[in-house]
């Protein structure tokens, strides 16, 4: 059981480390995006959309284009979210804050009503599921640590690489270095010459068209195709998860895990009641809010949010 | 030495011309900069230097008129255009990352080939160090660094970028006297290497020290350039004002000198559980200014933020006599509400103006409630008084401003600070304490408030002055404490005190801080006070 409970903490994590390290790459800018859930459900939408347009049409004849496709899309679809995301804040200097919780209610409506233009024939969808969700056939073969380890789908393992390529990027080239100059103090970057406004734009897009694979992933592989309206819990829990990690893409491998554990860890307890699952499922923002106080008594500077998060830049602001 | 005319020119302005909405910043400008000379731009607040010199940095770009670099023209539309022209700017307000080291800030923005390596770039930092008498540790954190190592990594930086123009913005705002000499040092030695100095300040007598030339604005517009040899304080004033002015503080003689505040063993930690106060015990009396000299961050606003009654205390005594009365009131642990229900009247002009002192976004007339509202009756707000107080400050301190309704920030910084004094003024206060009030003001501006700290003076308030230009302490001031990490290290008179011994002691006390034991402040103290006359000890 505790295999059993552990592989399914694995598989579920990815959409959480997709959230995080998408929201850790557009807050690295300055960004506080709150539009998350919303983005990850707009995302997850439009591949499914894609998905089922591609089943109806070439049927499931050439199964990696069954994924590559829809990725591409919900990438692509999130990457748009991040674009007026950018635009409101950056170009039309509106809220932060304001904008976020926008995009999430806008995102979350606009998925829903994408969905139920296929709702009919919603089902066919999960036929596409079975490609994402193996990508070892020996998998089984090798006991506990195959089925822990290697029984997922190809996403769970691009989410983990990811993850690593964007702590690489962020703390060892020179992009990540510019990049984090423009979170922490616009104001410098701009006088050294680097682009506030197109690195904001681009974190931004990338970091949401990354978000959005998580909810792709959560429909099509976590779900076994069948869409349900959780995205946007799993959305906060992604922001949430950026606090946890400290900002950190590395960390978020193993914090995301620890979220999916938490998440299902209700499951894998025989005899509680509802309220107490509820309450079992708190637990990954309980444990946030506690790396918030840890993090607020040490009062370190290295573990702190970028300085300049939330705040718009415009230089000639005096 | 080369006579200066003779020397290639570096940097030429043609008909430079800026606005910003409706006022013009800079108006057909035109002036040269030439290889191996330290130019001083001077000119009061608003005349348009920063927004000059921003415009060959690329930060703004102008409206009309060419700059020519090396006799070629030169468009300079963003700051990496002009480190292509080899031009670096230093900003007043450092542009830095907190969280980055020295050389990551260093490298921030450069365009190099080759891969990204933090260790060769802490060779080539050493090495340009080295050339110029720097000292810098390329792996040390900004946030762990003091202001002065702050000002070499923005200098390193620029020089990392092959600048051999570089401009500097009120580069000796935050130093000591003594650290300034050693930027002076550098100065001097880059400019022998044929690099171009541009310094931007509002100290006379630092422009008369350090500069070849003396570039004069006024009001956006290009007065003159005269060879510093040629020149003095009194004609340079009178090029910046277009007016003769008087540059002298009067300090009349105490007058009915009385104790009015007790300020006895103060201790304070901040939230990292540094001390910032060390056993702090003075007296302020009325009649008197007493002026705190000290390093930016020695305790001076935890000082008078204890006063005020913001700001935890270990221990300690705070006392106030009452003028009226002669009864003695603690204010120890009382909040400001406390305070002024006590029927103490407190007036306090935070350094930071627009974050403590007033509110940005409000209006003059909205601030000025900000002193009064516990005063109304009815639940609606009564601004007649308020209005009327706002049009009188307007009016005596000569604040220019757009109209009564104009939000505060969008006023110029020497406007704020007498809009925020009046108000503080107004409340007819018996202990004024005014943290930097000059800060970021024009020369004018700054000898009004001057004058104004000086007539409550005569009014017989006890006035405690937090000051960062040692020379107007040494006029302003009838007695000068110096603050040194959160200690007294000594209480001058005003009238006797030397500058480099304010120097000495602001300094002398840091270096000493590690091996020094708890009760050495006391022996400090008494070691340092000239003959008793200051008298630390009631």
């Amino acid at each position: 059981m505790i295999v059993g409970f552990l592989s399914s903490a694995i598989r579920l994590s990815a959409t959480f480390l997709y959230g995080s390290t998408g929201e850790i790459i557009t807050e690295k800018s300055g960004h506080l995006n709150l539009g998350v859930p919303g983005i990850m459900s707009v995302g997850a939408a439009l591949g499914c959309l894609c998905e089922y347009y591609l089943l109806k049409s070439i049927g499931t004849s050439v199964p990696f284009l069954l994924i590559l496709l829809p990725l591409l899309v919900t990438f692509a679809g999130g990457a748009l979210m991040g674009l007026l995301y950018s635009f409101l804040t950056v170009s039309l200097r509106a809220n932060q804050n304001v904008t976020g919780l926008a995009m999430t209610t806008f995102g979350v409506g606009l998925a829903g009503y994408l969905i139920n233009s296929i709702k009919a024939q919603m089902a066919i969808i999960t036929r596409a599921s079975k490609y994402y969700t193996t990508l070892f056939p020996f998998a089984d073969k090798l006991g506990w640590f195959g089925e822990i380890f290697l029984s997922h789908g190809i996403l769970v393992y691009l989410a983990i690489a990811v993850a690593i390529v964007a702590q690489i990027v962020l703390n060892k080239t020179r992009i990540g270095l510019n990049l984090r100059a423009v979170g922490e103090n616009p104001a410098t970057a701009d006088a050294v010459g680097i682009n506030v406004t197109l690195y904001r734009y681009a974190a931004t897009c990338i970091g949401c068209g990354i978000s959005s694979i998580g909810g792709l992933f959560c429909i099509m592989d976590y779900m076994g195709g069948n869409w349900e309206y959780i995205l946007e819990v799993f959305g906060w829990l992604s922001i949430a998860l950026v606090i946890f990690t400290l900002w950190r893409p590395a960390l978020s491998i193993l914090g995301s895990i620890i979220f999916g554990a938490l998440y299902i860890a209700s499951s894998y307890i025989s005899g509680i009641t509802f309220a107490q699952i509820e309450l079992i499922r708190m637990l990954p923002y309980v444990v946030t809010i506690v790396v918030l106080i840890i993090t607020s008594i040490i009062n370190s500077r290295e573990t702190q949010p970028p300085a300049n998060l939330g705040l718009n830049y415009f230089r000639e602001d005096r | 030495m080369e006579k200066i005319e003779n020397k290639p020119i570096a940097i030429q302005l043609k008909g430079i011309t800026k606005t910003f909405g409706n006022v013009s910043a800079n108006k057909d400008v035109t002036m040269d900069v030439r290889r191996g000379e330290i130019l001083a731009v001077l000119g009061e607040n608003g005349s348009g230097k920063t927004t000059l010199m921003n415009m060959i940095a690329g930060i703004y770009y102008p409206d009309e008129g060419q700059i020519f670099v090396n006799g070629e023209e030169a468009v300079i539309r963003s700051p990496q255009d002009a480190f292509r022209h080899g031009i670096g700017m230093i900003h007043q307000h450092f542009k830095l990352v907190d969280v980055f080291t020295a050389a990551q800030n260093i490298v921030l923005g450069v365009r190099e080939k080759g891969r990204y390596k933090l260790k060769d770039a802490n060779e080539r930092v050493f090495e340009i160090a080295e050339k110029y008498g720097f000292h810098i540790d390329p792996e040390k954190k900004v946030y762990e660094m003091s202001v002065s190592e702050k000002q070499t990594v923005e200098i390193v930086k620029v020089l990392y970028r092959g600048a051999d123009i570089l401009i500097l913005d009120e580069p000796t705002a935050v130093l000591t006297p003594q650290e300034t000499e050693k930027l002076f040092d550098v100065l001097r030695r880059m400019r022998d290497d044929g690099k171009s100095i541009i310094i931007i300040t509002h100290k006379l007598n630092e422009v008369l020290e350090i500069s070849d030339r003396v570039a004069v604005l006024r009001k956006g517009e290009y007065v003159g350039t005269v060879e510093t040899a040629e020149t003095n304080e009194l004609a340079l004033t009178e090029m910046m004002v277009g007016k003769k002015v008087s540059l002298n503080i009067e300090r009349t003689e105490p007058e009915n000198s009385c104790d009015r505040l007790f300020v006895a063993h103060l201790n304070c930690r901040d939230r990292e559980g540094v001390k910032k106060l060390d056993d702090v015990t003075f007296t302020a009396r009325a009649g008197e200014i007493l002026g705190i000299a000290g390093i930016a961050g020695s305790g001076q606003r935890e000082l008078l933020e204890a006063i005020a009654g913001l700001q935890h205390l270990e221990s300690g005594e705070i006392t106030y006599i009452d003028p009226e009365s002669g009864e003695e009131v603690n204010l120890r642990d009382k909040t400001p509400m406390q305070i002024r229900e006590l029927g103490v009247r407190l007036s306090f002009v935070p350094e930071d103006r627009l974050g403590m002192g007033l509110v940005g976004n409000m209006d003059i007339v909205d601030n000025m409630m900000l002193r009064s509202y516990g005063k109304g009756k009815s639940i609606f707000l009564d601004r007649k008084d308020p209005k009327k107080l706002a049009e009188n400050i307007i009016e005596s301190l000569e604040v220019v401003t757009p109209g009564l309704h104009t939000p505060v920030r969008r006023l110029s910084g020497g406007n704020v600070q007498k809009v925020l004094v009046g108000r503080e003024i107004a409340s007819t206060p018996t202990v004024l304490m005014a943290a930097y009030p000059v800060r970021g003001l024009d020369i004018n501006s700054s000898y009004t408030i001057y004058n104004l700290l000086t007539k409550q003076k005569e009014n017989g308030v006890a006035v405690i002055f937090v000051g960062e230009d040692l020379d107007v302490l040494i006029e302003l001031c009838d007695r000068i404490l110096v603050i040194g990490s959160g200690r007294v290290a000594g209480i001058l008179d005003g009238r006797t005190a030397k500058k480099e011994e304010i120097g000495l002691l602001m300094t002398g006390s840091r270096e000493n801080t590690g091996a020094a034991a708890e009760n050495e402040a006391e022996e400090n103290l008494e070691e340092n006070i000239p003959d008793g006359k200051g008298g630390a000890h009631e």
